[in-house]
C-alpha cells in the first residue's frame, strides 16, 4: 500500500478525490431520502384532487432528480476508486484524469442537490398542511376571475409609468446639468439642483404622493381642480424619481475622462457644446443599465397610487381580495409586474450587446 | 513683433509653481521643440498656450492679439491653435471621419459634405482613407494619433501644439506619426512640440527650448543645444538621454 513509490520519480500525485466522492455520494443519498420522506408525507396530506395530482408530479420529478444526484455520486466514487488503482499501477497521468472527473462529478452533485432541494421545498411550502398557502395566495379560480379587471386596471400603471418616465428623463438630465453649471454665476443654480436632489431622495415616494395627491386639492387653487388624481400621481413620481435619475446622469457624466473635455475644448467647442456633442452621448450609453433600474423602481412604485385613490391594478386587486378574503388577485398584480419588467431587462441587455457588436463588426 | 509672444508666464497649482516666468518668442512657420525632464513644465506650457489652463501671471499674445487674461474668447483662440495629446483623446462614440468633421461642421459652419470631403482628403494624406468609417478602438495607437492630428488640422489652425504625441506609442508606430509632423513642418505649420524624441527634435526644429523645473534654462538652434549646450544642467540631461540610447 505505498503506491507513491511505484510512480516514476518526478510526477506529482493526482488530486485527492476519494473523500470528495464519498461526500458527494452521501449528499446524493441523503437528498433522495429527504425528498422521499418529506414529499411523501406532504403529498399524503393534500386532499384536493387537482392539487394532489400536482403534488404527485412534483414528487416524482424530485425523486428522479434525487436519483440522478445519487447516480452521479456513485459514478464519482467509482472514478475515484479507478484513479486509485491506476496510481497503484504507476499510471499517474491516467489517475490524474480520472481523479479530475471524479471531483467534477462530486461537485456537480453538490450544486444539483442544492438547487433541487430549494425548488423542492418551495413547492412543499405551497402544498404542506393540505395546501394552506396555495389556497391563500394561489387560487386558480379567483386568479382567473379577477385577471381581466386587474389587467385592465394595470393599463393605468403602465400609463402612469410611461408618462412619468418620459418626464423623469428630461427633468433628471436638466438637474444633472444644472448641478454641473460652472463658475461663480452657476453657484446658485448648483445649490438649487443639489437641494432638490437631496430633498426628493430623502422623502419617501409614498409621502410625496400623499402630500401632492391630497394636499394640492385641499389648497383649492383654481387650476388644481381640473387635475385628475392620475396626474397628481405622475407629478409625485416624477418629482421623486428625477432626483435619483439626476444622480445617475451625473455619475455617467463624471465617468467620462477629463481628457475628452480637453480634446473638445482644444478644438474650440464651448462648455455646453462639449457637454452636448461629446460628453452626454457617451454618458448616456454608460447610464442605460442604472437608468433602467430606476425606471423599474418607478414602474413598481406606480402601485403606491392607491393611497390617493387612483384605480390601478393593486387597488383593483385589493377590492377582489377583500371581497373573497383571499390574496390570489393580488398575486396576479405581482405576476403582471414581473411580466412587464423582465422583457425590459432583456431588451436593454440585448441593446447593449448589439451596440457593442456593431462597433466590433467593421 | 513675433507671431507668438510669451512674457513672464507663471502657472501655480496650489503651492506648487509649475512655470516660473517663461519668456519666449516664436515666429510664424517656426517649429519649436520643448525638451526637459518629466515635470519640468512642458505640457503645462502647451496647455496654457491653448487656455486649457488659466495662467497666474504674465501674458501671451498671438498674431499681435493678447489671448491671456479675462474677457478673452477662448473658444476662438482654440480654433486658431490646435492641440494633439499624448493619449490621442479621440471621441470613442464617433467614427474616425465624424471625429474630424465635428469641428468644421459645428464651429466653422461647413456643410456635412464639405466637411466629409476635407476629412477624406486629409485622411488619404496620412494613409488612413480606408479607415474613415472605423471607430477609434478599432485602430492601432499610431493610427489613432494620426487621426488626432488630422482632427486638429481640419480646423485649419495657425499653430499646432503637440504634447508628447509619441510617448504612448509602441516604438514601431512612432515613425508613422513623426513623418506626418515632418510633412507639416515642411508645409510651414507653426508648431510647438513637447517631446522626448531628441533625434526628431534635432532634425525638425528651428528652435529647441530646454525647460528645467519651470524655468526656461536654455534655448537655441538644435545644433547648438544638442551639440554644444551652454548650461551644465542641459549637458547632464542630454547625457542621460544618450546613455538611455535615445539620441
Amino acid at each position: 500500500m505505498t503506491p507513491a513509490r511505484a510512480a516514476p520519480a518526478g510526477l506529482s500525485p493526482p488530486p485527492p478525490s476519494l473523500g470528495l466522492a464519498l461526500a458527494g455520494l452521501s449528499v446524493g443519498a441523503a437528498a433522495l431520502l429527504l425528498i422521499a420522506i418529506v414529499g411523501g408525507a406532504v403529498r399524503a396530506g393534500v386532499s384536493d384532487p387537482g392539487l394532489h395530482g400536482l403534488a404527485s408530479v412534483v414528487f416524482y420529478l424530485c425523486l428522479a432528480g434525487g436519483a440522478l444526484t445519487l447516480w452521479l455520486g456513485v459514478r464519482s466514487l467509482s472514478l475515484a476508486l479507478e484513479s486509485r488503482s491506476e496510481v497503484a499501477r504507476g499510471e499517474i497521468l491516467k489517475a490524474r484524469a480520472l481523479a479530475a472527473r471524479a471531483r467534477d462529478s462530486a461537485t456537480i452533485v453538490f450544486g444539483l442537490t442544492a438547487a433541487l432541494l430549494v425548488g423542492f421545498f418551495l413547492v412543499q411550502l405551497i402544498l404542506f398542511n393540505d395546501g394552506r398557502i396555495q389556497r391563500t395566495f394561489l387560487r386558480w379560480d379567483l386568479m382567473t376571475q379577477s385577471a381581466a379587471d386587474v389587467a385592465l386596471a394595470f393599463l393605468v400603471n403602465i400609463k402612469l409609468a410611461l408618462i412619468a418616465q418620459a418626464l423623469v428623463m428630461v427633468l433628471g438630465l436638466f438637474l444633472a446639468v444644472a448641478r454641473l453649471t460652472p463658475g461663480r454665476a452657476g453657484a446658485p443654480v448648483r445649490f438649487l439642483a443639489i437641494a432638490y436632489i437631496d430633498l426628493f431622495r430623502a422623502i419617501p415616494a409614498i409621502i410625496v404622493l400623499y402630500l401632492i395627491g391630497f394636499g394640492l386639492p385641499l389648497t383649492g387653487l383654481p387650476f388644481v381642480n381640473r387635475v385628475s388624481s392620475q396626474w397628481f400621481a405622475i407629478i409625485a413620481l416624477t418629482l421623486t424619481y428625477s432626483a435619483y435619475v439626476a444622480e445617475i446622469y451625473r455619475s455617467g457624466i463624471d465617468s467620462i475622462h477629463p481628457s475628452q473635455w480637453s480634446a473638445a475644448r482644444s478644438l474650440g467647442f464651448s462648455f455646453s457644446q462639449t457637454l452636448r456633442y461629446f460628453i452626454l452621448p457617451q454618458a448616456v450609453r454608460i447610464v442605460i443599465p442604472p437608468l433602467l433600474g430606476a425606471f423599474i423602481g418607478l414602474q413598481k412604485d406606480t402601485s403606491l397610487v392607491n393611497v390617493i385613490g387612483t384605480m390601478d391594478a393593486f387597488n383593483q386587486a385589493k377590492f377582489y381580495a377583500a371581497q373573497n378574503y383571499n390574496l390570489s388577485a393580488v398575486l396576479v398584480v405581482a405576476i403582471l409586474f414581473v411580466i412587464i419588467t423582465i422583457p425590459q431587462t432583456r431588451f436593454v441587455d440585448w441593446m447593449l450587446a448589439r451596440s457593442l457588436e456593431k462597433r466590433r463588426q467593421r | 513683433m513675433a507671431f507668438i509672444e510669451i512674457s513672464g508666464l507663471r502657472k501655480v497649482y496650489g503651492t506648487h509653481e509649475v512655470l516660473k516666468g517663461i519668456d519666449l518668442q516664436v515666429e510664424r512657420h517656426q517649429v519649436v521643440s520643448l525638451i526637459g525632464a518629466s515635470g519640468s513644465g512642458k505640457s503645462t506650457l502647451l496647455r496654457c498656450l491653448n487656455a486649457l489652463e488659466p495662467i497666474n501671471a504674465g501674458q501671451i499674445s498671438i498674431d499681435g492679439d493678447v489671448v491671456s487674461g479675462p474677457g478673452v474668447d477662448q473658444n476662438r483662440l482654440r480654433r486658431k491653435v490646435g492641440m494633439v495629446f499624448q493619449a490621442f483623446n479621440l471621441f470613442p462614440h464617433m467614427s474616425v471621419e465624424e471625429n474630424i468633421m465635428a469641428g468644421p461642421m459645428r464651429l466653422l459652419g461647413e456643410t456635412r459634405d464639405a466637411a466629409r470631403d476635407q476629412a477624406r482628403t486629409l485622411l488619404d494624406r496620412v494613409q488612413l482613407g480606408h479607415r474613415a468609417e472605423y471607430y477609434p478602438d478599432q485602430l492601432s495607437g499610431g493610427q489613432q494619433q494620426r487621426v488626432a492630428i488630422v482632427r486638429a488640422i481640419a480646423m485649419r489652425p495657425e499653430a499646432l501644439l503637440l504634447d508628447e504625441i509619441t510617448s504612448a506609442l509602441d516604438p514601431e508606430l512612432v515613425a508613422e506619426v513623426l513623418s506626418i509632423v515632418r510633412n507639416l513642418a515642411q508645409d510651414g505649420m507653426t508648431m510647438f512640440l513637447a517631446t522626448h524624441e531628441m533625434q526628431f527634435a534635432r532634425e525638425v526644429s528651428d528652435m529647441v527650448v530646454f525647460l528645467e523645473q519651470g524655468t526656461l534654462l536654455e534655448r537655441g538652434p538644435p545644433e547648438q543645444i544638442f551639440g554644444d549646450p551652454r548650461e551644465p544642467r542641459t549637458r547632464q540631461f542630454l547625457k542621460q538621454i544618450i546613455e538611455a540610447g535615445r539620441l
